[in-house]
């Protein structure tokens, strides 16, 4: 059941950081949005790996070696997500620095007054 | 507006497909065959007693190596985005005042950081944590010192030193790895240990201290970029 | 547990809504550093200690801290306007 909250609200967290990077004219506002989103999808496959009554893939005295498959959760989303966390941040610095560069030459974060990318 | 219509309506589908995803979705009642293997070869061949360590340095080592070169290129390319006109003096503008508490406060604190820092990923193989983990604990160390002395220099070269030096000797461990054990990244080219030691799980503990610094110094390049770009 | 778990997904979704319709960039950037943290206790619940570390150190710490180093030299120059259309 744990499991399926977080889900949903892993779901729930995507589609509001969808919504606020594509509504919002801020280009600060909208990497935060992208940012939330992140956190969204990296909720939702740690959910995928989550087993009810199971414990932390850590192997010590309470779970021994022996019968660690029968004790522990699945530890490759848990991989995968380390890694999404750190490019993420990776990420985030590099669409903040360009956003930072496109304020030096428009002097405007509002994406409404950059007028080359319009659509 | 339309323009909102649109976005909503957009949202509004993706939310039907998270649905339906979330209806048919049933937890597993047991661990898939690749977590099973994880869990069932970990202590024999690896000797890690954290199975994610295991499966990150080892296991999906090459993995680890592209992620931290993605992040070696994104910090790169902050740098090299921000550089313009950073070298104009810092020195010339009238000091910032920075509160006394901030600074006795970092003066006190930042060995203290750094040194959980090292101990988070020299504990990697055992605990929660990792080089990622105690990278991003050194970083917050650096960045509590940018924001105590932001009129300081910070010295580039030194971290783009560690970060190289850390790197290059990442690979060559590889490598050893590839000659003297079974494969690239193979942890097997030290003694495995006790499961559970300080000392154990091969050459975990030393890729995950190499990866621990290289990502540091990749934080800390970015942080530095980015507080020291030239005010408007 | 069920409880807890329920209570920190609902404050994750009002930090998240703070988040994109807030007017200040400040509290914007704030409340996403709260969803992260709040994230990062989840992570804790789902027995995912790794990932929950990973994500208290960088999610909501590095990152608040960068938007706020951009925010710092953007704000000098301009007050921000036309947030919403």
């Amino acid at each position: 059941m744990i499991a399926q909250i977080a889900m949903a609200t892993g779901f729930a967290l995507i589609l509001i950081g969808l919504y606020g990077a594509l509504t919002n004219h801020n280009l600060l506002r909208m990497i935060v949005a992208f940012t939330i989103a992140d956190t969204g999808v990296n909720i939702v496959i740690v959910a995928v790996g989550y087993m009810a009554g199971r414990t932390a893939p850590i192997l010590d005295a309470a779970v021994p070696a022996a019968e660690a498959a029968q004790r522990i959760i699945d530890p490759v989303p848990q991989a995968l997500v380390l890694t999404a966390i750190v490019i993420g941040l990776g990420i985030t610095a590099l669409m903040l620095a360009y956003a930072y560069k496109l304020y030096q030459k428009k002097r405007t974060l509002d994406i409404g007054k950059l007028t080359e990318l319009k659509w | 507006m339309i323009r909102r219509a649109v976005v909503l309506a957009l949202v509004l589908a993706m939310g039907a497909i998270f649905a339906t995803l979330l209806a048919g979705y049933a937890p597993d009642g047991d661990l898939n065959l690749t977590a099973r293997y994880y869990a069932d070869r970990t202590a024999p061949d690896i000797g890690s007693a954290n199975i994610v360590t295991a499966i990150i340095v080892t296991y999906r080592g090459l993995d680890t190596l592209g992620e931290v070169t993605v992040l070696f290129l994104s910090a790169t390319i902050v740098g090299l985005v921000l550089a313009g006109g950073r070298r104009r003096e810092t020195a010339q503008r009238p000091p910032v005042p920075v509160g006394e508490l901030l600074t006795t406060g970092s003066r006190f604190l930042v060995p203290l950081i750094m040194l959980l820092g090292v101990y988070v990923f020299v504990n990697g193989h055992l605990t929660p944590g990792g080089g990622f983990q105690g990278g991003a604990v050194v970083a917050s160390g650096v960045l509590l010192m940018l924001l105590a002395d932001p009129l300081k220099h910070f010295s580039h070269r030194l971290i783009a030193a560690v970060e190289s030096v850390a790197g290059f000797a990442y690979v060559v461990i590889g490598v050893l790895g590839l000659v003297l054990a079974g494969g690239f990244l193979d942890n097997r080219i030290l003694p495995l240990g006790e499961l559970g030691a300080l000392a154990s799980a091969g050459a975990i503990p030393l890729i995950y201290s190499l990866v621990g610094l290289k990502v540091g110094a990749e934080f800390s390049s970015m942080l530095a970029s980015l507080s020291e770009t030239e005010e408007l | 547990m069920l409880a807890m778990t329920l209570l920190l997904c609902v404050a994750m979704i009002g930090a998240a809504l703070v988040a994109i319709r807030t007017d200040g960039l400040p509290v914007s950037i704030l409340a996403a550093g709260l969803l992260s943290l709040l994230a990062s206790v989840v992570f804790l619940v789902l027995a995912s200690p790794d990932v929950a570390m990973t994500e208290a150190a960088i999610g909501s710490g590095l990152t608040t801290f960068l938007f706020f180093f951009v925010l710092g030299r953007v704000r000098s120059g301009e007050r921000e306007g036309g947030e919403h259309d």
